[in-house]
């Protein structure tokens, strides 16, 4: 037992290297940017112990190529950085997720603008990866380790979707090593390059375009309905969620991530005025967890998206219900002068106010949260 | 060529005996040996005729199996023709995004530290899209081989002005010649990256005639047994011919490619162990 695993306050950046270095990550890679810095500061700092290697990237661009051929190698490898950041990598997160390279990349995002970056596919072509969004250091710690599980179990990137607060609050938290794979063994890493099979006819060629070695040429159709399927089977197999206080609902507030902590706190304000307002909580950002959302909406009269941006989640929220339930926009844009996402908005009184305007059917005021 | 800066010579041993084709052959034709290299898949490629790509992709592969790492050998491959000769290439292979295969390459060599890392990139992919890839990676004195195949355009695209374009050169979007007012001068990447403590062997070669293609396996033999020793970054340009991008006939490309390339792009060791060769 190392020291790691007795239960401590942790930051959540160190947590979530813990975490990952516990999961068998041993490659890291980034460039520093709030509030992702002190995640590359800790792995910089443990890395070397465990035999791993960290490297200050010159740039977002290199800090994901660096991932991607320490993945490619059949290492756990993992980068990240904040939204902005992950702008720059978002063509290397297209040919990653099409080479079928398990990564996991960490957004700790400056509030949860970058909601169509990280569940769109923010590059390229045509992809989608998987997009988990804790709502806590304690979440996080399990999901960071979930993450490099699912990225080989299905040879796919796995993006955590945290935060200005998952990184920088202090919880009390133990790192206690996660066996994902006795129930759902992972395949072998026989695709990976060690450059063992060079000149025996069966080397291998990790490539985003299905090229094949020996043939000329490539079989685009076979490539692209092989990939399709594969998504379409983690969209099916991945979904995670939680629902709270759906069977009685009246209103059903949809929120995910750190912001949902906040609705918890504001629905059990609202319960006590007898209020009937549960919370649904995407934790798999992709896939969309649309059949549990429609179960939980069940019976509810109305639909409020509670989320830190001009309304992006809202969209995948419609989709699912189509049209059976009205949805209205609670949150909005809402920052401190900085930038980092710390805005008005991260308050429960406020949205509790809000929460039960939308109840009784007031009109909840529209654009920045401030 | 001018500024030959190798004195090594090529061509001892047996000349290669001329076969007489104007009378018909005194016996049966018999196989007399192979000479396709054993880490090819297949015999044949889609590059235009004339091309120097394939000549280069020979001697980067005869040197990884004359050094006996044919099975630590790990390549990242950038974007460009040469893509499409990954396919023959019998050595495990990533394929990179145009410009990064250095990242790639430090990611993959820093897990797997036995094996040999090299990339293999074009002048577009390195000097334009990749530069600030392959400078810092060769200033973290990372323990890899980067190999540029330059030939001073974008081939694949179809002969459009590269980073490396020597001026005067004619391409698709400097139909004039580059003109230095107009598109700036070209970068001699080795000249640049030699200058880097990082760096510990550097060398610029050429495929356009048989002493070069001599001169360039020799010099991926340095280049590689320097990273087997752990030295630090070690960087082959090859200097290849591209008579299609090159708007010329392609008997013409070998003698353009010394003529034009050769006097802007000298061929020789820049560096040698770490230290700068005549420097």
């Amino acid at each position: 037992m190392t020291a790691s695993t007795e239960r401590r306050l942790m930051e959540g950046s160190e947590a979530i290297a813990e975490a990952a270095i516990a999961a068998g990550c041993r490659f890291f890679s980034g460039y520093p940017m709030t509030p992702f810095t002190e995640l590359l500061e800790h792995f910089a700092r443990r890395l070397p112990d465990e035999g791993g290697a960290c490297i200050n990237a010159e740039s977002e661009l290199e800090a994901i190529g660096q991932a991607w051929g320490a993945a490619a190698t059949g290492a756990r490898a993992a980068t990240g950085s904040t939204g902005q950041g992950l702008s720059l990598m978002q063509e290397s997160m297209s040919e990653i997720t099409r080479a079928e390279i398990p990564i996991v990349v960490f957004n700790m995002a400056r509030g949860q603008g970058d909601y169509y970056q990280a569940t769109r596919g923010g590059g390229h072509g045509d992809y989608r990866h998987i997009v988990l969004a804790p709502e806590s250091v304690g979440e996080a710690v399990r999901i960071t380790q979930e993450a490099f599980h699912l990225a080989d179990r299905w040879r796919h990137p796995v993006l955590i979707y945290g935060d200005y607060l998952i990184a920088h609050t202090a919880e009390a938290v133990s790192i206690e090593p996660i066996d994902f794979a006795t129930k759902d063994p992972l395949p072998p890493k026989d695709w990976a390059v060690d450059g063992r099979l060079g000149g025996t006819g069966r080397s291998r060629n990790v490539n985003p375009i299905g090229m094949e070695k020996g043939s000329k040429g490539i079989d685009p159709n076979r490539f692209w309905q092989a990939l399709s399927d594969k998504e379409d089977r983690i969209a099916a197999a991945e979904q995670r969620w939680e629902a709270i206080g759906t069977e009685d609902a009246e209103l059903l507030i949809v929120a995910f991530g750190t912001l949902a902590r906040f609705a918890r706190a504001a629905i059990r304000d609202l319960r006590a005025e007898g209020l009937r307002v549960g919370l649904f909580r995407p934790i798999s950002l992709w896939p969309f967890p649309s059949e549990a959302l429609v179960r939980a909406a069940a019976g509810c009269r109305r639909v409020a998206c509670l989320e830190q941006n001009a309304g992006q989640m809202i969209d995948d929220v419609r989709l699912a219900l189509l049209g059976s339930v009205p949805v209205v926009p609670i949150g909005g844009i809402s920052t401190d002068p900085a930038g980092f996402g710390i805005g008005a908005l991260l308050d429960a009184e406020r949205i509790a106010g809000r929460a039960r305007d939308a109840y009784h059917g007031r009109e909840v005021p529209r654009g920045v949260v401030a | 060529m001018s500024g030959d800066r190798d004195a090594e010579g090529v061509g001892a041993g047996d000349p290669l005996r001329v076969v007489p084709t104007d009378a018909p052959p005194s016996g049966a034709c018999r196989r007399k040996g192979s000479f396709t290299p054993s880490l090819t898949l297949m015999g044949e490629h889609d590059l235009c005729p004339g091309c120097g790509e394939p000549l280069a992709l020979r001697q980067i592969l005869d040197s990884i199996e004359a050094l006996g790492q044919a099975q630590r050998a790990i390549g990242v491959v950038g974007i460009g023709c040469y893509t499409a000769l990954t396919s023959l290439m019998d050595v495990d292979l990533i394929q990179a995004l145009h410009g990064r295969a250095p990242s790639v390459a430090t990611g993959a060599k820093r897990m797997r530290p036995e094996c040999l890392l090299f990339t293999l990139q074009g002048d577009g992919d390195m000097v334009n899209e990749g530069l600030q890839e392959v400078i810092h990676t060769a200033a973290r004195g990372e323990n890899v081989t980067c190999i540029l195949l330059n030939n001073g355009v974008f081939g694949e695209t179809g002969g459009h002005m590269t980073a490396t374009t020597v001026l005067g050169q004619r391409t698709k979007n400097s139909i004039e010649g580059r003109d230095a007012r107009l598109h700036g001068h070209p970068i001699l990447i080795g000249d640049l990256l030699a200058r880097l403590d990082g760096t510990a062997y550097v060398a610029r070669a050429s495929v356009h005639d048989a002493a070069g293609v001599a001169r360039t396996r020799r010099f991926l033999d340095r280049a590689f047994t320097s990273q087997l020793k752990g030295q630090g970054f070690s960087f082959v340009e090859i200097l290849t011919m591209c008579p299609t991008g090159w708007f010329i006939p392609t008997a013409e490309g070998p003698g353009y490619l010394d003529r034009e390339l050769g006097a802007v792009h000298e061929v020789g060791e820049l560096k040698k162990d770490g230290v700068l060769v005549g420097g």
